[in-house]
């Protein structure tokens, strides 16, 4: 199994959602996410003060799939996500050992 | 019994209480997470302190009988020798009940207009005991000096007709005074002190403006021609400001702020209030958008000069107020205006500043070196809230969340401690030893 992690831009949180339905992935997890990549951040004014805000808001999202799914679900997370503006995020993957279903206990790719 | 007047100015002492809440949202949105009750509430307490000193002595000392000038008499202690048929003025007079409450919303607004000068850092205890004596020997007699029969500025013809100097230069001035006394926020100029919530601000902008109708047009004290033009121009003059403050900001700054346009139409709120009724409609566009932008440069000047006026209570009050003030003697078209009166409108600005400047930092001092004014530094960092409210302003995640069971039975089984003050201060807080909210005593 692979964990699939996306940190993107959160308005492109619905596409990348849709596009996954679409591929067929069971679930998934969302969590609220900030950072700064090569884009760093912005500035913002406040009654003239500015301040220079380096962590920008982003989404994470994360999906546990099968070994052979892997690359071909990278491939529709990034399509969904690409804005081709600075800012646009990073896909990456890494192996899981173990995976368990809560309700049921069932383990491995049987628990995705 | 003149009714009409009277229903007028009961409403509008109604208006006039909702700006003390509406000041409370504006200047809590303005500030961080952490300490955005601790704001609400030096804002909000003034209307309990402040009301209860009006009915005991504040009334009697603002507008009792004249003494010598500067301050009126003891009378009316407990509004004695008042009832309901006793009238101001004659008999087509208003209850003297409506005047006093009318005046009272003004008493509980100005001390609570300095809180936002002293954001994030103060006890609260000595909050409320400063905005008590700041009333008493400060407000009472300034407001006497302009308002009451026999007041030396009132007597001088010194035009302020709803409080441009006994409200808004008066606590713009005794804030920075007391800014200089407890000094800086910790992190002033480093750290982003980024307001918390915008929506919050624009919010309670919006019930200042509201509110100030009653402010401004109320000060006429009778539903007549001046109450007209004086609401008229409520609304003409902030929007002006508002224009003048975000076309200062767009070129500085290049962006058209939210927090900007709740400011300007602020400042311009202040500015129109001591001239609206001797300027026309025109004058008040002007006035609108001279204070807008000069305002938008003022708070600047505190990075510049390094006082922390955190919420720019020197900036937008006393800035605007002093425009404002000034601004009448030369706008005015009733035939008042002219260099005579620039000249007393200038002696009545500048005695308030001098007077309420020296008292206010008196104060100040007397509170630092007692009972200590500001709060100790890990509470400071940590954020207000949680040690002098035991509270959180915002519950908005799922994790974390406070148990209301666990403290249940904390308190019955009697381990609720009470928080050993290092200052020997009585703020009375205390936490509950759960595990979501024990403090770390260093």
């Amino acid at each position: 199994m692979k964990l699939i992690t996306a940190v993107i831009k959160p308005h492109r949180l619905d596409e990348v959602k849709d596009a996954l339905q679409a591929f067929g992935v069971q679930g998934l997890t969302v969590t609220e996410a900030s950072g700064y990549g090569r884009q760093r951040g912005h500035t913002e004014v406040y009654r003239g003060a500015e301040y220079t805000v380096d962590l920008v808001p982003k989404v994470r999202i994360e999906v546990l799939v099968e070994d052979e799914d892997a690359e071909h679900l990278i491939e529709v997370v990034v399509k969904a996500s690409r804005t081709g503006k600075i800012g646009d995020g990073k896909v990456w993957s890494v192996p899981v050992d173990t995976a368990v279903r809560v309700r049921t206990g069932e383990r491995g790719p049987d628990a995705l | 019994m003149n009714g009409a007047d009277t229903a007028f100015v009961l409403i509008s002492a109604a208006l006039v209480m909702v700006m003390t809440p509406g000041l409370a949202f504006f200047y809590g949105g303005m500030v961080r997470v952490k300490s955005a009750l601790n704001m609400l509430m030096m804002s909000f307490v003034s209307m309990g302190i402040v009301s209860v000193l009006w009915v005991l002595y504040g009334y009697s000392l603002a507008f009792g009988a004249d003494n010598g000038g500067v301050i009126g008499n003891f009378d009316h202690i407990g509004l004695k020798g008042i009832d309901t048929t006793t009238l101001t003025g004659g008999d087509e007079g208003i209850p003297v009940f409506a005047f006093a409450l009318f005046q009272l919303m003004f008493a509980v607004l100005t001390p609570a207009l300095m809180s936002g000068a002293l954001a994030d850092r103060v006890k609260f205890s000595a909050w409320g005991l400063f905005i008590a004596l700041w009333a008493t020997v400060v407000y009472f007699p300034v407001a006497h000096w302009v308002w009451a029969e026999g007041g030396w500025l009132y007597e001088l013809e010194v035009i302020d007709f709803a409080g441009g100097t006994a409200v808004h230069i008066n606590a713009g001035i005794g804030a920075l005074a007391a800014v200089l006394v407890v000094g800086r926020r910790i992190g002033f100029r480093d750290d982003p002190m980024r307001p918390h919530s915008l929506p919050l601000v624009m919010l309670g902008a919006a019930l200042l403006w509201f509110g100030w109708f009653g402010f401004n047009a109320g000060s006429a004290l009778a539903a007549d021609g001046t109450a007209a033009t004086m609401a008229l121009n409520t609304q003409v003059a902030p929007g002006a400001a508002m224009l003048g403050w975000l076309a200062y900001e767009r070129v500085r700054h290049g962006a058209f702020t939210t927090l900007g346009a709740a400011s300007g139409a602020v400042a311009g709120l202040v500015a129109i209030t001591p001239a609206g009724a001797h300027v026309n409609a025109m004058g008040a566009i002007l006035i609108g958008l001279l204070a807008g932008a000069a305002c938008s440069w003022a708070v600047s000047l505190k990075y510049k000069l390094g006082y922390d006026d955190s919420l720019d209570v020197v900036g937008v009050h006393l800035v605007g107020g002093i425009i404002g003030t000034l601004l009448v003697g030369i706008l005015a078209v009733d035939g008042a205006g002219g260099a005579g009166q620039f000249g007393k409108q200038a002696v009545g600005a500048f005695s308030v500043m001098a007077y309420s400047f020296a008292v206010s930092w008196l104060l100040a001092k007397l509170i630092q070196s007692t009972i200590g004014f500001r709060a100790d530094e890990d509470d400071e960092v940590a954020g207000l809230d949680q040690v002098f409210h035991a509270e959180t302003a915002y519950d908005a995640s799922a994790v974390g969340s406070s148990s209301g069971v666990r403290g249940t039975a904390v308190r019955g089984s009697g381990a609720l401690r009470t928080r050993g003050n290092s200052d020997g201060s009585s703020d009375g807080s205390s936490d509950g030893s759960t595990e979501t909210n024990q403090k770390v005593d260093a």
